[in-house]
């Protein structure tokens, strides 16, 4: 059997450099955030006290992190052990979508000082829904990089201190498949308080079923899209017989997604702001299409062969599960009293920084680290 | 495949259960009246639009002017900020002759913090900045705690807790019923300034009957109406509106200690239509069900370190 090698080359790409600038444009807007105060970078107002930050950053950033989760899933609840070297490139994903929602959320905070009060049992709040996504995620965060630990320790040759963790890794795993089960379902859960300043497209008890199960499939939409994209530019083995067997993992759960989300909006009686051919109807109706179609075609079994089919797929499949957060979070939701919201400049760079800073990671990890399995 | 395929399914159905159970337990989370609660009773057709209410509420807790326009001359606030924490604002249709009436008239209303049965903003907030006195109901604001995430602000149905955008060490800010006040003995600041009576403070209890008192009203009969406080002394008489048959506030999302009576209906005048459960109390259940003493999660870690184990077990095979 393979095992995962760095794929090695020279870091200072043109990719990584334009990375970089961005980075540093970012910069100038994160330091105006914190002499000036949120206001002066960004569009959010009273009326939407969470913009791009929370929406992107936050919640659709951990969701495109969920292909390590996705994948453990997978490899240990199902008990697939051949999915195994999926697992390592997944986990390194979810490990930079997570870490970096982290940096997104002291930038977003207005009283960041004190963001340490959530972690003082005499200040926390058991009834808010906030309250346990940020302790899971936090959690979370810390066992991503205890799962990923054996890669560093390989790379430094600590076998001993590598032998001792995969002894214990056994806790980290079972926390890793728990804590985002929890805290990815009640990100959907955190909206339903809103009720009426949610559309009734959006609004609905099951947020927390539909954003669970949404994130799983997206989590395998990611493991497909990257592993395709790495596959192209890199000397890395085939994986396209795992990605076509994942792929027709993620056409029944969104099956099973679409049934339960297109069925609530009927038995609540709301299926016509779907066809009323305004913004938030289309948009209901584009965040579905986006499932349906691909969903359709990978129940084709000759499909599941296709590389390339199988990467459109999943770029629609995260397209369509991105735009679901963004309708759900900021535009589904209308505070009332003519409040409007588009996000800044500023916003916009410093969600790119972010996004750039995970691309950085990514080529050096990829490049240093044993994390695909080379040819 | 198959076998896969059915084991994602039986995974998965037992997560549908799960987020099911709600709506078949409702209710538990649903809170009620505290005894000794205490509000205000707003009531539309006695407010004449002085603003006196406002440049009280501004002066009894330190608010900054705020201005409108190009004169910079005198506070002209549009609407609830963090620099104001109470408003008086217009309704107006057609050509506005007489008031208090929906077509072709005009009506006053006062916005500020309704001080909620059942809080979004007490529930939703991570680090208990936001809390809801146990005795009086009254919701107040610990900077010291918050975090500046402002879900408290995505969660109100009134968008009343404003947030200071303008400053780099920013917090939340709303109206508080004049709790400092009221620890000296007084009263809140607007309705001990109000002249005619048109923003009445006192128990909750004692205001639902006073709102009831007025509802029963005939309209065009002279009545007396107690002035700033519900058990002052200090009466004047008035010519009875016509009421719309609703004391807004009695079960609106779950109700609230701040009551409203009007002459226009109540979304004229800008305030939401809410259902009498509030969205507070449909989110904490879902909560509840979930995380109740953490028993489904650990035992959910208890499945998983077992499956984990087995699938460790299998790979060394």
């Amino acid at each position: 059997m393979k095992t995962e090698q760095p794929l090695e080359g020279k870091i200072l790409t043109p990719t990584f450099l334009i990375c970089c600038l961005i980075f540093l444009i970012s910069l100038i807007f994160m330091a105006k955030r914190f002499l000036y105060g949120l206001g002066a970078v960004s569009n959010m107002s009273d009326g939407y006290p969470w913009g791009l930050w929370i929406a992107f950053d936050v919640v659709i950033g951990t969701a495109l992190g969920c292909g390590g989760y996705a994948m453990a899933l997978l490899v240990y609840v199902f008990n697939k052990g051949e999915y195994h070297p999926l697992v390592r490139p997944a986990l390194m994903t979810s490990l930079f979508g997570y870490s970096l929602a982290g940096v997104a959320v002291v930038i977003d905070v207005g009283r960041y000082w004190q963001l340490y009060n959530i972690f003082l049992p005499w200040y926390m709040n058991p009834n808010s829904v906030l309250l346990e996504v940020a302790l899971c995620v936090g959690a979370y965060v810390a066992v991503l990089w205890v799962e990923f630990s054996p890669t560093f320790l390989t790379k430094f040759g600590a076998d001993n201190a590598k032998a001792f963790m995969n002894k214990i890794m056994f806790v980290f795993i079972a926390l890793g498949i728990l804590l985002p089960t929890m805290h990815q379902s009640s990100l959907g859960t955190v909206m339903v308080v809103t009720g009426s300043k949610l559309s009734p497209l959006w609004w609905t008890r099951l947020l927390p079923l539909l954003f669970l199960i949404s994130c799983i499939f997206l989590g395998y939409a990611i493991v497909v899209f990257e592993s395709s994209i790495t596959g192209s530019r890199y000397p890395i083995h085939d994986e396209t017989d795992l990605l076509g067997k994942v792929s027709g993992v993620m056409a029944w759960l969104i099956a099973i997604y679409l049934v339960i989300r297109l069925a609530d909006v009927v038995i609540r009686g709301h299926l016509n702001l779907a066809f009323r051919g305004d913004l938030l109807g289309n948009m209901f109706l584009l965040e579905n299409i986006l499932l349906l179609i691909p969903m359709a075609v990978l129940f084709v079994p000759a499909n599941l062969k296709n590389a390339r089919v199988m990467f459109l797929c999943a770029v629609s499949i995260v397209l369509a599960t991105v735009l679901f957060r963004f309708n759900t979070y900021i535009i589904g939701f209308d505070p009332g009293d003519g409040w409007h919201y588009f996000p800044s400049v500023g916003e916009i760079f410093i969600s790119l920084g972010i996004v750039s800073m995970e691309i950085m990671a990514f080529l050096w990890f990829i490049k240093r680290l044993p994390i695909y399995r080379r040819l | 495949m198959k076998i896969k395929r059915r084991d994602f399914l039986k995974g998965l159905a037992g997560s549908a259960v799960l987020a099911m159970a709600p709506p078949a337990i409702a209710s538990s989370s649903e809170k009620n009246r505290l005894p000794d609660a205490l509000g205000i009773l707003y009531d539309s057709t006695l407010c004449v639009g002085c603003q006196v209410c406002m440049v009280a509420c501004k002066r009894a807790n330190n608010m900054p002017l705020e201005f409108y326009g190009p004169q910079k001359r005198w506070d002209n606030p549009v609407d609830l900020s963090s620099k104001t924490l109470n408003i008086i604002k217009v309704y107006e249709n057609g050509t506005p002759k007489e008031k208090d009436r929906e077509i072709d008239g005009y009506a006053f209303v006062k916005r500020h913090c309704m001080h909620c049965v059942d809080p979004a903003c007490v529930s939703a907030c991570p680090a208990s900045a936001m809390t809801k006195d146990t005795k009086t109901g009254i919701v107040s604001y610990n900077k010291n705690a918050c975090i500046g995430c402002r879900y408290c602000q995505v969660a109100c149905p009134f968008n009343i807790p404003k947030f200071e955008w303008d400053n780099p060490f920013p917090k939340i800010v709303k109206c508080q019923l004049c709790s400092h006040l009221l620890a000296k003995g007084q009263i809140p600041a607007c309705s001990n300034e109000c002249p005619t009576g048109a923003s009445l403070f006192g128990p909750v209890a004692d205001l639902v009957k006073e709102a009831e008192r007025r509802q029963n009203m005939t309209a065009g009969k002279y009545y007396e109406f107690p002035v700033s406080e519900i058990s002052s002394t200090k009466k004047q008489v008035h010519k009875a509106k016509k009421y719309i048959p609703k004391i807004y506030g009695e079960n609106d999302g779950g109700g609230t200690q701040v009551l409203m009576l009007a002459g226009v209906s109540f979304d004229k005048l800008g305030l939401p239509m809410l259902p009498d459960r509030s969205y507070t109390a449909i989110a904490e259940n879902i909560q509840h069900t979930l995380y109740k003493g953490m028993i489904l999660p650990i035992v959910a870690f208890g499945g998983l370190i077992f499956l984990v184990k087995r699938a460790e077990k299998k790979k060394k095979e």
